[in-house]
């Protein structure tokens, strides 16, 4: 194991969050706050409670994950997509490192980054929202599982993307639709048939309704379930991951 | 002397289709300097991108430093540095952890005293803390030098070192390259400048199509090879070459008094001696001679030029 490449990679890419403070911290934040001040604060104070729930309480599960998806999309796939791009990624791969090595390196970082800020947000809705957490080890368990989960298949994207639209075509085109109709708003109960089934195969639902049972101990699905599915989807990551870096798509030539 | 890097039976062949690297065999001294002659297109960066592990071998074998470069990928990469042709960096990150990321992927603990010596080798030193995008074409040059030496490899990859460099870089660039050698690495560069490879190679390999042409010594490769001229001056000018100096060959230059004969360093024989001799049967008075041998340049061509033949 080359524990100082993977340190050199971590480093490499922790620094470039530090670079890009307002961005890659500040600027989240900022929107999820606002989220808070108009949804939680606002309206929500003209809302009916959700499951017992103030609908400002409700929503931080969905709001965190969301920014939690995006985030870790984001950073893990310009994390190697950039040295792509640049040409800078020579030197990765003519370096005494393992497939593995440079995945915990790049997708380590960019899961700290997103766990970080998914943690400020929570702080911050302190400030907004007044909210328990029932099960806080659940919640931090869930919290790294899908920042691991989603960096990874950021990571893919990164890999996949060869140019900047493509890049930001899957966050914006199908991680955002899927989150916003995955239950951060609402219950998915809430919802009229047919769209209470349907809803079931949007992937999303089952992180946030973990999330929120994490939070609340309510679920729109069974807990297990959504633990389930999360262990489905980081382990279709790791198997593209392990393919990629088998058959050096896009990276080797 | 011992291969440091060997390479067997090496072919690429692209998903395109298009091949490469044929079948290329080659040993590389321990300690020598090496240069990969070739014209743009030849396969040289290809070479080197396999040996160094950023592009896969379709076929053959390649040893570092006695390692397979795909079984024991790690050994054999440690071993090697690579500088690449194009001049990319992270432009805002500055020199010193540039130069320290570099050694740290290749699995050194850090070193901070090396790297010192190392930038200030370089010229690097007072730059150490600029970012990247500050610096000219001619400093990065030496960045990504500093970032292949970081890890203190035995072999040195320089991809056209000298590229789009100007003159006093390029002559930096040279000394630089001798005192490496010294200190006991090995030095493979590709160049399409003949002047360099000429200039600082101990051993010549000549590339093109995917195929290794041929590789010498530097200086048999320019005895074997090299086609010697002579230019006599004569007391008269003369309005044409007289019929008995036929069998020389002889070309007359545009002055009138000076004649130039061509011929085969290797085979050369008691010609010249002939030439004269005749030259003065003939009446010809001569004032001074001069000979010259051909540059890697023109071997280089008249080589190039007999294999599409």
């Amino acid at each position: 194991m080359n524990l100082y490449a993977i340190r050199a990679i971590y480093k490499f890419e922790m620094a470039r969050t530090f670079r890009t403070l307002m961005q890659s911290i500040a600027s989240p934040v900022l929107s999820t706050s606002l989220y808070f001040i108009v949804f939680g604060t606002a309206i929500g104070s003209r809302m009916g409670n959700i499951e017992g729930i103030s609908y400002g309480a409700f929503i931080i599960p969905g709001l965190v994950m969301l920014s939690l998806l995006s985030e870790s999309i984001s950073n893990a796939s310009f994390g190697i997509f950039f040295p792509k791009f640049s040409g800078t990624i020579y030197e990765v791969l003519s370096a005494p490192v393992s497939a593995m090595e440079i995945v915990i390196g790049y997708v380590g970082a960019a899961a700290t980054k997103s766990v970080t800020l998914g943690l400020l947000i929570l702080l911050t809705a302190q400030l907004f929202v007044d909210y328990h957490i029932q099960h806080p080890i659940w919640m931090l368990a869930f919290l790294v599982l899908t920042a691991v989960t989603f960096s990874l298949f950021g990571f893919i994207i990164g890999i996949w993307a060869d140019d900047f639209q493509k890049l930001q075509v899957i966050p914006l085109m199908v991680v955002t639709p899927l989150t916003f109709l995955g239950g951060a708003f609402y219950s998915i109960s809430m919802l009229p048939e047919p769209w209470q089934t349907l809803t079931l195969f949007n992937p999303v639902v089952y992180l946030i309704s973990g999330f929120r049972w994490a939070f609340y101990g309510v679920a729109d699905v069974n807990v297990a379930v959504s633990l389930g599915m999360t262990m489905v989807f980081l382990l279709i990551c790791l198997t593209l991951v392990w393919w990629i870096f088998r058959t050096g798509y896009r990276i080797r030539t | 002397m011992p291969s440091i890097i060997s390479v067997r039976g090496l072919t690429k062949t692209y998903q395109s289709g298009f091949t490469a690297l044929q079948n290329v065999d080659l040993e590389i001294h321990r300690g020598e300097i090496f240069a990969l002659l070739g014209p743009n297109g030849a396969g040289k960066t290809t070479l080197i991108s396999i040996i160094c592990g950023i592009s896969s071998p379709s076929q053959g074998t390649v040893l570092a430093d006695g390692f397979d470069i795909v079984r024991d990928y790690r050994a054999a990469r440690s071993k090697i540095g690579l500088v690449p042709q194009e001049l990319c960096s992270d432009a805002f990150e500055n020199v010193w952890s540039a130069v320290n990321f570099s050694r740290g992927l290749f699995g050194k603990p850090a070193n901070p005293e090396y790297i010192e010596k190392l930038l200030r080798q370089l010229s690097l030193w007072d730059k150490k803390d600029a970012q990247m995008r500050e610096l000219s074409g001619g400093m990065k040059r030496r960045v990504m030098i500093a970032k292949a030496l970081s890890h203190e490899p035995d072999i040195l990859f320089l991809d056209e070192p000298t590229a789009g460099v100007d003159v006093e870089l390029r002559k930096d660039m040279w000394q630089m390259v001798r005192e490496l050698r010294e200190q006991g690495v090995t030095i493979i560069l590709t160049t399409h400048y003949i002047e360099e490879a000429e200039e600082m190679a101990d051993r010549i390999g000549v590339i093109r199509k995917g195929k290794i042409l041929l590789v010498e010594e530097k200086q048999a490769l320019m005895d074997k090879l090299g086609s010697k001229l002579l230019s006599i001056r004569l007391q008269q000018p003369i309005s044409e070459i007289p019929e008995a100096l036929a069998e020389f060959n002889l070309q007359l230059e545009a002055d009138g008094d000076t004649v130039s004969y061509r011929y085969d360093s290797r085979q050369e024989g008691d010609s010249i001696a002939r030439l004269l001799r005749k030259l003065t049967e003939q009446g010809l008075e001569i004032r001074d001679l001069n000979s010259s041998e051909s540059s890697l340049e023109e071997i280089f061509v008249s080589l190039v030029h007999e294999q599409e033949q």
